[in-house]
C-alpha cells in the first residue's frame, strides 16, 4: 500500500539543537489565537535587526520558496514547551520535519497538530544533506509504507511508533478517543478519592 | 514481584486504562496553568462544547508576561493585558481557581505550586511549561505539555502516555563550599549534553542529593529538561515531609499520617534496573558558568573558554564556533576577565528564599559595580514577603539592586525586563539560548551566589577562591 502523506520541496536547515526560542521568539507568544504565526517562524534568523529579510538565512533563499519538508539535525525543538513552535512551522507550510532526533515535548506537540516528524540515523541524515547539496530536492513521504521517496528509484525507510502512525493516517481526535474511557476515568476517580482522600 | 524504579511505581499507579499497544491513559493529579499556553486550549474546549472536568484539580496563575515593576494588568503592554484578561475570563467561566496579580500568593507557577502544598509525592503533575520538571523534587512525575495536551487534560483530567526509559544520576559525596545545586545540574548537563536525557526520566540520588534542601532539589529537577529529560525525580524523605507539613494544600491532620506512610513507599527498589546510570563525585564539581548558547556549553569558572577544535564531534565544533561569535568571546579567554552589563537573579530555577539568602550573603555591605544593572525578582509573593521580613530586601536595595515584584521576568523577557543586544548578563535562569533574554542578548547561566558576586565585581568571579583567599569580592 502506498499513501503519500506529503510531497514537496525540501529546505535544509543545517543546525543541531534548534530550540523553540529560535523557532518562534517570545514576542509572538502573547497571542490568544492558534493562527497567524507563519511570519514569526525563525524570526530572529529570518529578519535582520532592521526587519529586512536576512539574505544569509536558508529559508530566504529563492530556491527554497514554497518548501514543505524541513530537513535538520539532532535534538530539534528543544527547550520551551510552546506549541506555538509547531504552529509556526505548519502555518509557514512545513508538514514534515526530518531530523536525527527531536525533543520530547516538541515531538508530541507536532503530532497533536497532525504533522509528521521523522527520525533517522546520523548517517542517513548526512546522506540527505548531501543530496540537498547536489541541488534542490523534491521528495514524497509515503507514511503507510514508511519511506521517503527521493526520486530516481531512491528511497530512505523510516521507523515510526504504530500508534502515532495510526493517528496520523486516520486523523483521530485524541480528546475524543480518551473520552471513550469515561467509565474507567470515573472509576479511577472514585478509587482515588477513597484510597488517597488527601489528593483532592 | 519485579523490582521497580520510583518512576515505574508512580506511572503504574496512575493507569486509568491501556489505550492500545504501548500507550496508556494516565490520571493527572494536578494541572497548573498560566496565561501564555492556555488561551487556545480554553478556546478549543468552547468550540467543541466541552468543559473542565476537574476544576478542583486545576490551578492558574499569572507569571510569564506580568510587569515586575507595577502590580497592574496594564503595565506590560496591550497584548500582555489581553492575554492576562483572557486567563481571568477563562478561569471565571470554567470555575478554575486563579492567583491573579493582586493575590498575595501570586508568583511563578513552579514556585507557588510547592509552597502552597499543591505539589506532593507520588502525584502526576502537568503544566503547559517545560520547567514543570521542577515538581519532581517532591517525588512526583511532573512534566511540561503543549497547548493541545492542556486542552486534553482540561477536558478529561488524563493524558495518553508511553513509558519512558529511566536514567539514574547518582551524585556521591558532598558539595564543596560555594558549590550549589545549580552547579550540580549544570555539570550534569555538561557531561550528558542537551539531548542526553531525551526519552528518559532522570532520577537523582546519592548522598549529595539527600543533603540538599527542597529549594536545592527543585533547582536540580527544574533544569533536567535542559538535558532533554522528560522529567526529573527525587525520592521523597524527611526533608520533603517537613517542607510540606502545614502547607495550605498539603494533607491536613486527619490524613497526614496515612499520606506520609504512602510517601515512604515511594523509592526505587534496591535491585531496580535503570536503562542508563551516571555517577558523579560531588567533590569534583566547581562553580559552573555557561560560555555558549545552549546549557551543555558550560565550564567551571576557573577553566578557559574552549576552542572549537577541542571538540572531536564536527557538529559540536561548528556549534562552538557559532556560539563564540554570538557571545562575543574567544577561545582561551578567562571567564573572570569578562565584564557583565546585567545581573538577573530570579526565574523558576533560582528565585526561592534560599537562593535569595545565598545572594544576600555575598552582597551584604558591598555595592553593585558601576555600569552594572542588577535585578532581584522573587519567585512569589510569599518569597518576597519572607525576604523582606528577613531583611534581605534591604540588603539588596542598599547594595544597588532593583527589588521587583514576582514573575518570570528576564528569564525570557516576555514582559519589559530585557537584556539589550550585545549586553552580557550573568543570569540565574535556565536557558542561554540566542536571544532568550532579548534579541542579541548574551546570557551566562550561573548560581545565585555567582550572579551576586558578578554584580559586585562587574565581571565573573571564582567565589570559592575569593572567599578562601581574600574574604572579599571587590
Amino acid at each position: 500500500m502506498s499513501q503519500i502523506f506529503a510531497q514537496g520541496l525540501v529546505c535544509p536547515l543545517d543546525k543541531n539543537n534548534v530550540d523553540t526560542d529560535q523557532i518562534i521568539p517570545k514576542q509572538f507568544l502573547t497571542s490568544v489565537s492558534r493562527d497567524g504565526f507563519a511570519e514569526a517562524l525563525f524570526y530572529d534568523w529570518r529578519y535582520l535587526a532592521n526587519e529586512q529579510p536576512n539574505p544569509d538565512f536558508v529559508l530566504n533563499e529563492p530556491a527554497y520558496k514554497g518548501a514543505s519538508i524541513l530537513l535538520t539535525r539532532a535534538n530539534f525543538g528543544c527547550g520551551s514547551s510552546r506549541e506555538h513552535a509547531p504552529w509556526a512551522i505548519q502555518q509557514y507550510g512545513f508538514n514534515v520535519v526530518i531530523a536525527e532526533s527531536f525533543a520530547d515535548i516538541f515531538f508530541n506537540n507536532s503530532i497533536n497538530n497532525g504533522m509528521l516528524l521523522i527520525s533517522l540515523s546520523a548517517s542517513n541524515i548526512e546522506f540527505l544533506f548531501s543530496r540537498c547539496q547536489q541541488g534542490t530536492q523534491e521528495w514524497k513521504i509515503d507514511l503507510a509504507g514508511q519511506q521517503i521517496i527521493l526520486g530516481n528509484n531512491a528511497a530512505v525507510g523510516f521507523q515510526i511508533d504504530p500508534d502515532i502512525k495510526q493517528r496520523l493516517l486516520s486523523g483521530l481526535d485524541f480528546i475524543g478517543a480518551s473520552e471513550q474511557f469515561e467509565p474507567q476515568i470515573s472509576g479511577y476517580e472514585k478509587q482515588r478519592a477513597s484510597a488517597q482522600p488527601w489528593l483532592g | 514481584m519485579m523490582a521497580k524504579t520510583l518512576y515505574q511505581k508512580i506511572y503504574q499507579s496512575h493507569i486509568v486504562a491501556p489505550v492500545n499497544g504501548s500507550t496508556d491513559l494516565l490520571f493527572v493529579d494536578r494541572h497548573l496553568i498560566h496565561e501564555v499556553t492556555s488561551p487556545q486550549a480554553f478556546a478549543g474546549l468552547r468550540q467543541a462544547g466541552r468543559t473542565v472536568r476537574r476544576p478542583d484539580l486545576t490551578y492558574a496563575t499569572m507569571d510569564h508576561n506580568v510587569s515586575t515593576q507595577l502590580r497592574s494588568i496594564d503595565a506590560a503592554g496591550e497584548t500582555s493585558r489581553k492575554q492576562l484578561e483572557a486567563l481571568a475570563t477563562n478561569c471565571k467561566e470554567f470555575n478554575v481557581p486563579l492567583l491573579d496579580l493582586m493575590h498575595p500568593d501570586q508568583g511563578i507557577v513552579h514556585v507557588i505550586g510547592p509552597e502552597l502544598g499543591l505539589t506532593q509525592p507520588g502525584m502526576i503533575i502537568v503544566c503547559g511549561d517545560s520547567h514543570t520538571s521542577t515538581h519532581g523534587a517532591f517525588g512526583a512525575i511532573a512534566f511540561g505539555i503543549g497547548t493541545s495536551e492542556v486542552e486534553h487534560v482540561l477536558a478529561t483530567q488524563t493524558l495518553q502516555q508511553q513509558v519512558a526509559k529511566t536514567l539514574k544520576v547518582e551524585v556521591t559525596g558532598s558539595l564543596s563550599p560555594f558549590v550549589t545545586p545549580k552547579d550540580v545540574i549544570m555539570a550534569v548537563i555538561g557531561q550528558l549534553g542537551t539531548a542526553g536525557g531525551n526519552g528518559y526520566v532522570a532520577e537523582f540520588c546519592g548522598s549529595a542529593i539527600r543533603g540538599m534542601s527542597m529549594e536545592g532539589r527543585m533547582t536540580l529537577c527544574n533544569m533536567s529538561i535542559e538535558m532533554g529529560a522528560k522529567a526529573g525525580l527525587i525520592a521523597p524523605d524527611e526533608v520533603t515531609f517537613t517542607y510540606l507539613k502545614g502547607k495550605p494544600h498539603a494533607p491536613q491532620a486527619e490524613h497526614w499520617d496515612a499520606a506520609v506512610q504512602y510517601w515512604q513507599s515511594l523509592y526505587s527498589d534496591a535491585d531496580a534496573v535503570f536503562d542508563k546510570t551516571v555517577t558523579i563525585a560531588a567533590e569534583k564539581i566547581r562553580p559552573q558558568v555557561t560560555w555558549g548558547t545552549n546549557p551543555e556549553q558550560v565550564i567551571a569558572v576557573d577553566q578557559p573558554i574552549p576552542s572549537p577544535e577541542s571538540f572531536s564531534d564536527l557538529i559540536k565544533a561548528d556549534a562552538a564556533r557559532r556560539a563564540l561569535t554570538y557571545m562575543g568571546i574567544e577561545a582561551g579567554q578567562k571567564l573572570t576577565d569578562l565584564k557583565v552589563d546585567v545581573v538577573f537573579i530570579g526565574s523558576c530555577t533560582n528565585s526561592r528564599i534560599e537562593d535569595l539568602r545565598q545572594a544576600a550573603a555575598v552582597v551584604q555591605g558591598k555595592q553593585v559595580a558601576s555600569g552594572v544593572r542588577a535585578l532581584i525578582v522573587p519567585g512569589s509573593g510569599q518569597v518576597k514577603r519572607q525576604a523582606e521580613a528577613e531583611g534581605l530586601a534591604d540588603i539588596f536595595k542598599a547594595s544597588g539592586f532593583e527589588w521587583r515584584e514576582p514573575g518570570c521576568s528576564m528569564c525570557l523577557g516576555m514582559n519589559d525586563d530585557r537584556v539589550e543586544a550585545g549586553q552580557r548578563c550573568a543570569s540565574t535562569s535556565n536557558r542561554n539560548f540566542e536571544g532568550r533574554q532579548g534579541r542579541g542578548s548574551r546570557t551566562h547561566l550561573v548560581s545565585p551566589a555567582m550572579a551576586a558576586a558578578a554584580a559586585i565585581a562587574g565581571r565573573f568571579v571564582d567565589i570559592s577562591y575569593v572567599e578562601r583567599a581574600e574574604g572579599t569580592y571587590q
